[in-house]
């Protein structure tokens, strides 16, 4: 009895992961093993990069109450433009030109933060209008063109791949050798904390449980890490990647700010009956979202090596796809960054394993806006008894 | 003997894990006004959703006799057919629509593609009189009280021709003066042959209105007491209610030495957010010492939330001017965090809207207004979190599983705690309690008026503000009298009775 609903709990808490690996696996199946290539893994973080970085920013938008941003897409081609006019129509210095571009993003975000936070216009009608904005002011930077191709030392920050130190042939050492140390680090912590919570006298978790989740992860990772080491390695992009997430996830569940988001998407009236700021948390959310959309705009523009005006059309949809498909509650207040990434690679999942079989590009379509629907009415549903509202 | 119109027969109702009604039983003459009470989570409300087809046949066991029948009920359409209408807690109106627009949505008048809105509204006006509102039925709702608001839940239920009528705690968020009309109109319609149940916290309007009085407690019924042959006192209801005597309400508190003045407000004003040149609170002025209940009573829009507000940080009102001294020094309290500061803290009256994120744990809920205190440099430290949340639930004795329990999924006794516990962890030395007890049962208030008389036991001061007169007599050291926006007098705890609070307030709203 006792197994039997811990077991439906982890199956409530973990479907989307157990979602993921049926789906990981339906593809292997399908396309004879290609969905697994070292270039298909490999392309499933490069092509994805930008899904990850601004789905993490829109997580911190929607928690504050189910808000969306409808412009990341525009920013990041705008960020992009800003990027090519300055390295390449006028050869500045690229360090200087990133510089610029995150200022760039931090501006957009305070911009309309400052309408969203301070004068309480509707999010959905000032990203719409930035959307707009940012997509014409793109065109109006880049004169219609497309600048290409970006300097060396831009590409070599987000493009390449990071170097090997053994040199074996057809396998990437340090790739893997990562891959384990990181492996090693997550036991260690978790069995670090484990030990000085049970030192203090606090709760901890039954053993078996842990032990399960880290084999999985582990296992997960070597896996991934193995993969990469068989092509070219580790891709820079996915060290953005990894940093984005590492800091956001600690915000998000570690620090009192992180908790603001959670409070303010919650309650809002409570919150700021509880002494904390909720008009600068709103600010945050949209600064923010400013500030990962220009990075998503650098990682977009390097790998496409060049500023074109359509560049990110219809990103900020992957991004709150991403969101929802992860378990982030539309109506704000819960949703976490592992759960968002998740539902990213899902959704890249579905792009590529699609892609690999051939389906057709509409048809794509249809199914991500299927996957997308799915996961929100079982999300809605698996709250509440009836399946039926009355 | 006269005729029973209802007879439920063992009912019994179950929720997943739960057995909500167990055997209930309930017989309603015609033309009598039946109370039922218990303690929140009896299943009061329960039977009553089970009678109206809310739950619908099949979803229970035992019978629904109306009028003689077997009624099977698969939803609220088939019960309103017959007659039986409940009328819930929370107002079901839609503010942007009209009185009559609200009065028949869903009954609409004339065909679906043509409505007659002269017949609509002619028809509205003349149950509107009937319930004695003297607005045109063309009046949106959110331009007219709570009170009448509720009178128009009445005429509605009236338009569908109703022959028993269901209140779920009418009075639940009306002043005394509405309260008392809404049970003069039922004393009115039991004359014109109208049954009525009604469900109630309030047992002295039960005790006024009531001929007879069903007493539910978890899930059964108790016992059924008769106005002509039974004593209907309070006590008496309350002991069938709580399965024991309470011979006090209210605590004894230890003997605790009042100390210095803790608090003092003087000449405090405070302007409506909207319509800045109505003053909301008027020139008011008090004080309050360690180790001291003072008590704000008042009726509903007399000011005292919106003064308490305008104190904590000002998060009420505009054009806010008057002096706040604590200990002796002038404060500015600008903000929320500036209240905080100073050690105030204010435990707001609507705990669902204004109090607690529901979707989040206890634990979550606890430490919001103090995470610097399990944190560092901005990082939180989730075991202390848990352990302070776990400290808490003990000291208040929280009923909950864990603290990882989400706050809506607790009963209203529970919440308020989960807020107690929250505005203590901030370590105030002045609590302004906002209606502390509003909508919890007998028992659960009896631990929060223990939990008031620990804080002051520990030479805190305590301001509390109610709308239930016993609660500020039996508990205050001193009482305020508030009304419209003024404190209109002031007296001490041993000599302050219902009735010399209640002819204040009257005497200064005639302008004497």
């Amino acid at each position: 009895m006792e197994n039997k609903i811990r077991f439906s709990e982890v199956l409530k808490k973990y479907t989307m992961v157990i979602v993921l690996a049926l789906v990981i696996i339906l593809f292997t199946v399908n396309t004879g093993g290609k969905m697994l290539l070292p270039q298909n893994v490999n392309n499933l973080i490069v092509q994805n990069a930008y899904v990850f970085i601004l789905a993490t920013g829109m997580l911190f938008c929607i928690l504050t109450g189910g808000n969306i941003d409808l412009s990341v897409g525009s920013v990041v081609c705008f960020v992009g433009a800003v990027g090519g006019k300055m390295m390449v129509t006028n050869e500045m210095n690229p360090y200087l030109s990133i510089i610029v571009m995150l200022l760039v993003g931090l501006l957009i975000g305070a911009w309309q933060g400052f309408w969203i936070a301070y004068v309480r216009i509707p999010p959905f009608i000032v990203t719409l209008a930035g959307m707009l904005v940012f997509r014409g002011l793109s065109n109006v930077v880049l004169e219609g063109m497309t600048l290409a191709p970006m300097p060396d030392n831009f590409l070599a920050l987000f493009n390449n791949y990071i170097p090997d130190f053994f040199g074996m042939e057809g396998f990437n050492m340090t790739c893997f050798l990562v891959g384990v140390v990181v492996c090693v680090l997550y036991v260690f912590m978790v069995l670090k904390g484990r030990a000085s919570r049970a030192k203090k006298g606090y709760r901890v978790e039954p053993f078996g449980g842990v032990l399960i989740k880290m084999i999985v992860i582990c296992a997960a990772v070597l896996a991934f890490m193995f993969r990469l080491a068989q092509y070219k390695g580790i891709p820079n992009s996915l060290v953005w990647i990894v940093l984005v997430i590492a800091v956001y996830t600690y915000i998000a569940s570690k620090t009192t700010v992180g908790r603001y988001f959670y409070a303010v998407g919650g309650n809002e009236k409570a919150t700021k009956l509880s002494g904390i700021n909720t008009n600068r948390v709103y600010f945050l959310a949209y600064l923010n979202m400013g500030f990962l959309a220009a990075v998503a705009g650098m990682v977009t523009t390097a790998r496409l090596n060049s500023a074109n005006p359509t560049a990110g059309t219809n990103f900020e949809m992957d991004a709150i796809g991403a969101c929802f498909i992860g378990g982030a509650s539309a109506y704000g207040g819960t949703g976490t960054v592992p759960g968002v990434i998740i539902g990213a690679l899902l959704m890249g999942v579905l792009n590529l394993g699609m892609s690999i079989m051939g389906v057709d590009q509409n048809m794509q379509k249809v199914v991500k806006g299927l996957v997308l629907l799915a996961a929100v009415i079982f999300d809605v549903v698996s709250k509440r008894k009836s399946f039926i509202v009355k | 003997m006269a005729k029973i119109l209802l007879e439920m027969k063992n009912i019994t109702k179950t929720f997943p894990g739960v057995k909500a009604l167990d055997n209930v039983n309930l017989k309603v003459e015609e033309g009598e006004i039946h109370a039922l009470v218990g303690e929140n989570g009896a299943g009061k409300s329960t039977l009553m959703n089970v009678l109206s087809g809310i739950y619908p046949y099949g979803s229970y066991e035992g019978d629904i006799i109306y009028n003689g029948e077997i009624c099977r009920f698969t939803n609220i359409k088939d019960s309103e057919a017959k007659g039986i209408v409940i009328i819930h807690q929370e107002l079901a109106l839609i503010p942007y629509m009209t009185i009559g627009e609200n009065m028949y949505l869903g009954n609409e008048k004339g065909p679906a593609f043509s409505i007659n809105w002269n017949e609509t509204y002619g028809e509205a006006d003349e149950y509107l009189k009937t319930v004695g509102l003297e607005e045109s039925s063309r009046t949106l709702i959110k331009d007219i009280g709570v009170g009448k608001q509720q009178l128009v839940e009445i005429a509605k239920a009236l338009a569908k021709h109703a022959k028993l009528l269901i209140l779920d705690e009418p009075t639940a968020s009306l002043n005394e003066d509405d309260s008392k009309a809404l049970l003069e109109l039922l004393l009115k319609f039991k004359k014109e042959g109208m049954t009525s149940i009604i469900i109630s916290h309030k047992l002295n309007e039960i005790s006024y209105v009531a001929d007879k009085i069903t007493v539910i407690r978890d899930g059964s019924t108790i016992e059924t007491l008769d106005k002509k042959t039974d004593d209907i006192s309070e006590n008496r209801i309350i002991q069938g209610m709580v399965g024991r005597e309470l011979t006090d309400r209210f605590p004894k508190r230890p003997h605790v030495k009042i100390g210095d003045v803790s608090m003092e407000v003087k000449n405090w004003t405070v302007h409506h957010p909207l319509y800045s040149e109505r003053k909301v609170v008027d020139n008011a002025s008090f004080k309050v010492h360690k180790g001291e209940v003072v008590g704000i009573s008042g009726l509903m829009g007399a000011g005292r939330t919106e003064l308490a507000m305008s104190i904590f940080g000002k998060s009420y009102g505009t054009g806010i001017s008057g002096q706040v001294f604590i200990d002796g020094k002038e404060v500015k309290m600008n903000t929320v965090t500036d209240a905080i500061k100073h050690k105030v803290a204010y435990v707001t009256e609507d705990r669902k809207g204004n109090g607690l994120i529901l979707s989040s744990p206890i634990k979550i809920n606890t430490t919001l207004a103090n995470l610097k205190n399990v944190s560092k440099r901005g990082v939180l430290d989730n075991d202390k979190e848990y352990a302070v949340a776990d400290e808490y639930r003990e000291k208040l004795k929280t009923k909950c599983p864990t603290v990882e329990q989400n706050v809506g999924n607790l009963s209203g006794g529970n919440q308020q705690k989960v807020l107690l516990a929250k505005w203590m962890f901030t370590e105030p030395d002045i609590l302004i309690l906002d209606e502390p007890t509003r909508g919890i049962d007998v028992g659960a208030k009896y631990e929060i008026y223990c939990i008031i008389n620990d804080l002051v036991a520990a030479g805190k001061s305590v301001i509390m503000i109610s709308s239930e007169l016993p609660e500020v007599l039996g508990m205050s050291d001193r009482i305020y009298i508030m009304n419209e926006g003024k404190i209109v007098g002031e007296v001490s705890g041993q000599e302050a009775t219902q009735e010399n609070i209640m002819s204040r307030i009257l005497k200064s709203s005639k302008g004497e």
